[in-house]
């Protein structure tokens, strides 16, 4: 079984956003880069339903682009590779910020393509910093194979995986044929923690570079990028249980949300 | 402007975001085609988009599409969308939403824009403006493609203030059929509540560390049932294990917009105030006075939260009753 996990670096999520000055995109400047929490549960997943590598069995990391810059995309597939992945693949993009995920997912596909065919692939359901939750369904769908969004656990019967799926609402069971593409959910695997022997092996494993022809006018394009606007300074209505009653007065004719 | 918005809806009963993203539609001006996909059950309500502003009203129905299905409600839109050429595909930021308008841009090879928090027309296109980073920035997005796809995030936009008469139903055909499929939901459990979803909810009474474990939920439980809202939690309680990660609002988890946030017990860690900072109105109750979740509250009650939740369940109770 072939299993590809795509990865993205993202700002670790206590990170403080800053616009660069150029008014379009986010400064990297001081910004801390790390795996995305979704990415790191479908790695852990990929690891146990490849079980043994050899003989076929592999999990393929690939990663494309990122504002982050190359060497930070290559540490990211290497996180990947010390907790049990067997090759990566990266593909450059000279010019990654705001990149449409349209333009991702089809360097991914091209990168997949290539492969010499796959049973599963896995994205984490979002990124963390524009958390798009595009690039899965969008892969897929340029694929021309299946695919279930928010998975919260799964197992594989020969070429049929049982997929739940977090819906708003409702969990669905969903059977689906391989090769599919599957975005994890938080639940769908423990995170890993790879061992110092593991980090070093890691260094031994290949990474291969994919060329892409990126478009040159994507059709998302971002024309600013604000700071968020500042809150309304708030007040303190009082302390404990006694400004109860002058809060929901507040609430009923002040800011006028309650509805009775 | 002609935009086609798709309706999303749960046994043909519409989702609020999706009768918002018709309104809006229909402040955007020009003709407003209503797309509902599903069983034979969604058509028996369809015609009640006509209220916020749809035209016309096209279903697509059959018994095998009653449940959610990403793949084939795309593949459906996208046929759609190649006959109507409309200028603009709108829906509703859901989490099926979020499933479908990806898999539609890439059938269609254009421009996607999700979970849009402003969407205007200038000069016969659209100006949306989208949180990233969970609200940590704000980006003003266009889209160089026909149709522009946007899904708009619920709560963003009011339904109109005069309604209109409900709209002409007419039937698509099918050009897949459920053996075009490789997916299928083969089971599906309900929730147990009957609240809104956290993305849609109007009301959400979130919990952080301030409970002290999960056995003192309830006492949030029962302030939420008061007020109509739907229960979310912090982070920190969810990595606990206290409360499900599809509970979870911040940067991690889900993004919301409700007309009113109540943060109880939760400090304000700069990755849960990213997830629901772009709410209407927040109140904030926790013991400490100095903790950051004070600083974009609308209202705080310093106090300990063992006190102050049963008193405000017991001020709903009075204010209900008149």
């Amino acid at each position: 079984m072939r299993i590809v996990v795509c990865l993205k670096p993202v700002p670790d999520t206590a990170a403080r956003i800053k616009v660069h000055k150029d008014g379009t995109r986010v400064d990297p400047e001081g910004v801390k880069f790390v795996l995305g929490p979704y990415d790191a549960r479908t790695i852990a997943k990929a690891i146990e339903l490849r079980g043994a590598a050899g003989g076929g069995n592999e999990v393929v990391a690939i990663s494309a682009g990122a504002a982050s810059g190359e060497a930070e995309a290559k540490k990211r597939i290497k996180d990947a590779l010390a907790l049990g992945a067997d090759r990566g693949v990266f593909i450059a993009d000279p010019t990654p910020e705001n990149r449409d995920p349209l333009a991702t997912a089809k360097a991914l596909a091209a990168a997949i393509k290539g492969l010499d065919g796959f049973d599963l692939v896995f994205c984490g359901r979002q990124a963390v910093d524009d958390q798009a939750l595009s690039v899965g369904p969008m892969l897929a769908t340029l694929l021309g194979v299946p695919c279930v969004t928010d998975a919260v656990g799964m197992e594989v019967q020969g070429s049929t995986a049982r997929v739940r799926r977090a819906a708003e609402g409702r969990t669905e069971v969903v059977e689906v044929q391989l090769p599919a593409v599957i975005t994890g959910q938080r639940d769908l695997a423990d995170e890993q923690y790879p061992k110092l022997k593991e980090i070093l092996a890691a260094g031994k494993k290949p990474i291969a570079d994919f060329k892409f022809d990126w478009p040159a006018t994507p059709a998302y394009h971002v024309v600013s990028l604000s700071p968020p606007p500042e809150p309304i300074a708030g007040k303190i209505v009082g302390k404990g249980p006694e400004a109860v009653p002058e809060l929901f007065k507040l609430l009923q004719s002040e800011a006028k949300v309650l509805t009775f | 402007m002609k935009i086609l918005v798709i309706a999303e809806h749960r046994g043909g009963k519409f989702k609020k975001g999706a009768l918002e993203c018709i309104a809006q539609a229909t402040r955007l001006g020009g003709e407003v085609v209503a797309l509902v996909i599903g069983g034979p059950d969604a058509k028996a309500g369809a015609a009640s988009l006509g209220k916020q502003g749809a035209a016309r009203v096209l279903a697509a129905t059959a018994d095998w599409l009653e449940r959610f299905n990403g793949d084939a409600y795309a593949r459906i839109a996208a046929d759609v969308v190649k006959a109507e050429k409309p200028d603009a595909v709108l829906l509703a930021a859901t989490l099926d939403g979020k499933d479908v308008a990806p898999r539609l841009a890439a059938h269609l090879d254009v421009g996607y824009a999700p979970d849009c928090t402003k969407v205007e027309a200038e000069g016969g296109r659209l100006k949306l403006v989208r949180p990233l980073y969970a609200g940590k920035a704000y980006a003003t997005v266009k889209l160089n493609s026909s149709p522009q796809l946007v899904s708009i995030r619920p709560n963003s936009y009011p339904l109109l203030e005069q309604e209109k008469g409900d709209a002409a139903v007419s039937d698509v055909a099918l050009s897949i059929s459920a053996a075009d499929v490789r997916s299928k939901v083969v089971e599906v459990e309900a929730a147990k509540t009957e609240k809104a979803d956290l993305s849609e909810a109007e009301i959400i009474v979130s919990g952080g560390r301030g409970l002290k474990g999960p056995e003192n939920f309830p006492l949030l439980e029962e302030f939420a049932k008061e007020i109509g809202a739907t229960v979310g939690a912090s982070r920190a309680v969810v990595d606990a294990g206290w409360r499900p990660h599809g509970d979870q609002v911040g940067q991690t988890g889900k993004t919301v917009a409700p007309n009113l946030y109540f943060a109880i017990g939760i400090s304000g860690a700069i990755q849960h105030l990213a997830g629901m900072s772009t709410s209407k109105v927040i109140v904030a109750v926790n013991k400490d006075a100095d903790a950051p979740i004070f600083k974009v509250a609308s209202y705080g009650i310093v106090g300990d939260l063992f006190e102050v939740v049963p008193k405000m369940t017991e001020e709903v109770r009075k204010l209900k009753k008149g």
